[in-house]
């Protein structure tokens, strides 16, 4: 499974989006598709679980999650670290 | 290089605000407290006594007309207020809330212009945020923002909105538009002549019941930049949350001060009866003194955390900045009840009594709605979800 298809597992099963995760572009607003901050905190877990990361702290913010794009360079950038 | 006198320096004393509020909270609210508590009526002289020294557009900036006060004034001044009179507190602190919103997110030449003309006339803010369906979530909206031809259309069924019968205006949520998911929220700015407010019920409460606080069916219309510039859910943790949790705090720390104030003087009465005998309930004041200088400090200290951060939206938005906000907001809402029982242990009947220089039933009836308005445990359960994440300090 690529990167990309894990991220759209993910928000599908955590992200409680009012559209769906497997089609989205990657640059739509998640927050804007319906995506509550108690969601995102489920989303975050989970990209957590399925890339065995850990986001840092300046990373937990809602930008970071606010599109499939912006997930992903944050996904990479805790995985160079 | 220039000149000194260049640019004449502005002659300003950085405590006017707040001394000017502490002389109207001694002079007119506290007069007045027991009435407007009886009686469950607006406190109106306190809100003239406000307008007439142009004290509801304190936070404005002076660019704007206002007076460029700054959150730890307008904090001590509503400490000033809350001794005094609980309900023209709250009514002066969920104004400003409105009023930090506006300054901080409004940033179209509407939004700029209504800021003057706040200064001019005074106006007073109300809001809107609770919504008759979403289960007291007031990061979801079941109504939502009608936008056609540059002008917006809103209908909602407000549960509560405090004073909303002597508002000059109100900010009110709404999903952005009909097809927007429940959390994609805006705040739009209410005005009559296009407000119109059907009240629900009454307002028959324990206690802050000057704050006039029923239902209503709030209807309104206007011009689509009436709506502000950033989305609901950035105002509400970068200013909302925030400020709310910081100026709620301060007015229950004056009930609290009041509290032991009258817990201080009874003791003190007591000791002058029997000099050389420390009366019993000294310790007991010594005890709740400890309570209120913990209460008093979380309060200074959370006051500058948020003003040395109030520029940087980053900083603003950070898990560990809303965690401490609202872990605030629950200390100071249980730290006031605590402060008021114990004060009224120290005084005994004399606090329980209605009629004594040591009442304290208003105070603490007034205390119990700190937590729950926005309920502690809705609190917590932001809190507890946002630790899951959460790598401290």
């Amino acid at each position: 499974m690529t990167m990309d298809e894990t991220i759209r597992d993910v928000l599908t099963e955590h992200g409680r989006l009012a559209v769906d995760a497997g089609s989205i572009d990657e640059t739509t607003d998640l927050f804007a598709s319906g995506m509550t901050s108690h969601a995102s905190v489920n989303v975050m877990l989970a990209l957590e679980d399925a890339f065995d990361i850990e986001f840092s702290e300046k990373m937990l913010r809602k930008s970071t999650f606010e599109s499939i794009a912006a997930i992903r360079s944050g996904v990479l950038e805790m995985k160079d670290a | 290089m220039t000149s000194i006198t260049e640019e004449a320096p502005v002659v300003s004393d950085s405590n006017a605000v707040s001394r000017r509020m502490a002389r109207i909270a001694d002079e007119i609210s506290g007069p007045a407290a027991d009435e407007v508590d009886q009686q469950g009526r607006f406190p109106s002289e306190t809100i003239s006594a406000l307008r007439a020294e142009g004290l509801l557009s304190a936070l404005i900036p002076r660019s704007l007309g206002g007076m460029g006060a700054s959150y730890s004034e307008l904090s001590q001044g509503l400490v000033s207020m809350g001794r005094q009179c609980a309900s023209s507190a709250m009514v002066v602190a969920m104004h400003h809330i409105q009023v930090a919103s506006l300054v901080r997110h409004g940033r179209n030449d509407l939004l700029r212009n209504y800021m003057v003309e706040l200064v001019d006339r005074q106006y007073l803010l109300a809001s809107a945020t609770t919504e008759v369906g979403t289960g007291g979530d007031v990061g979801s909206s079941v109504c939502a923002v009608d936008v056609a031809g540059g002008t917006f259309r809103l209908e909602k069924q407000a549960p509560v909105i405090s004073y909303g019968r002597f508002a000059d205006g109100i900010l009110a949520t709404a999903r952005r538009s009909a097809d927007s998911p429940e959390n994609d929220q805006v705040l739009a700015l209410c005005r009559p002549p296009e407000l119109e407010l059907e009240q629900v019920g009454e307002w028959n409460a324990l206690g802050f019941r000057g704050t006039c606080s029923p239902g209503f069916i709030l209807r309104a219309s206007g011009d689509a930049a009436a709506i502000l510039d950033d989305p609901y859910s950035d105002v509400s943790t970068q200013t909302m949350l925030p400020v709310a949790h910081i100026l709620w705090s301060s007015l229950w720390l004056g009930i609290a001060s009041a509290a032991i104030d009258r817990a201080r003087r009874f003791v003190q009465a007591e000791a002058r009866k029997r000099p050389g005998m420390t009366p019993a309930a000294a310790l007991r004041l010594a005890d709740a003194t400890a309570l209120y200088q913990q209460f008093a400090d979380l309060l200074r200290c959370s006051v500058a955390r948020f003003e040395d951060i109030q520029d940087d939206p980053d900083r603003l938005s950070a898990l560990g900045f809303a965690i401490a906000m609202n872990s605030l907001k629950v200390s100071a809402s249980t730290l006031v009840v605590d402060v008021v029982r114990q004060s009224m242990v120290i005084c005994g009947l004399a606090s329980y009594r209605m009629d004594t220089p040591y009442s304290l039933g208003r105070h603490l009836r007034d205390s119990i709605g700190a937590s729950l308005m926005v309920n502690n445990d809705r609190i917590m359960g932001n809190n507890a979800q946002m630790l899951l994440v959460h790598r401290g300090e």
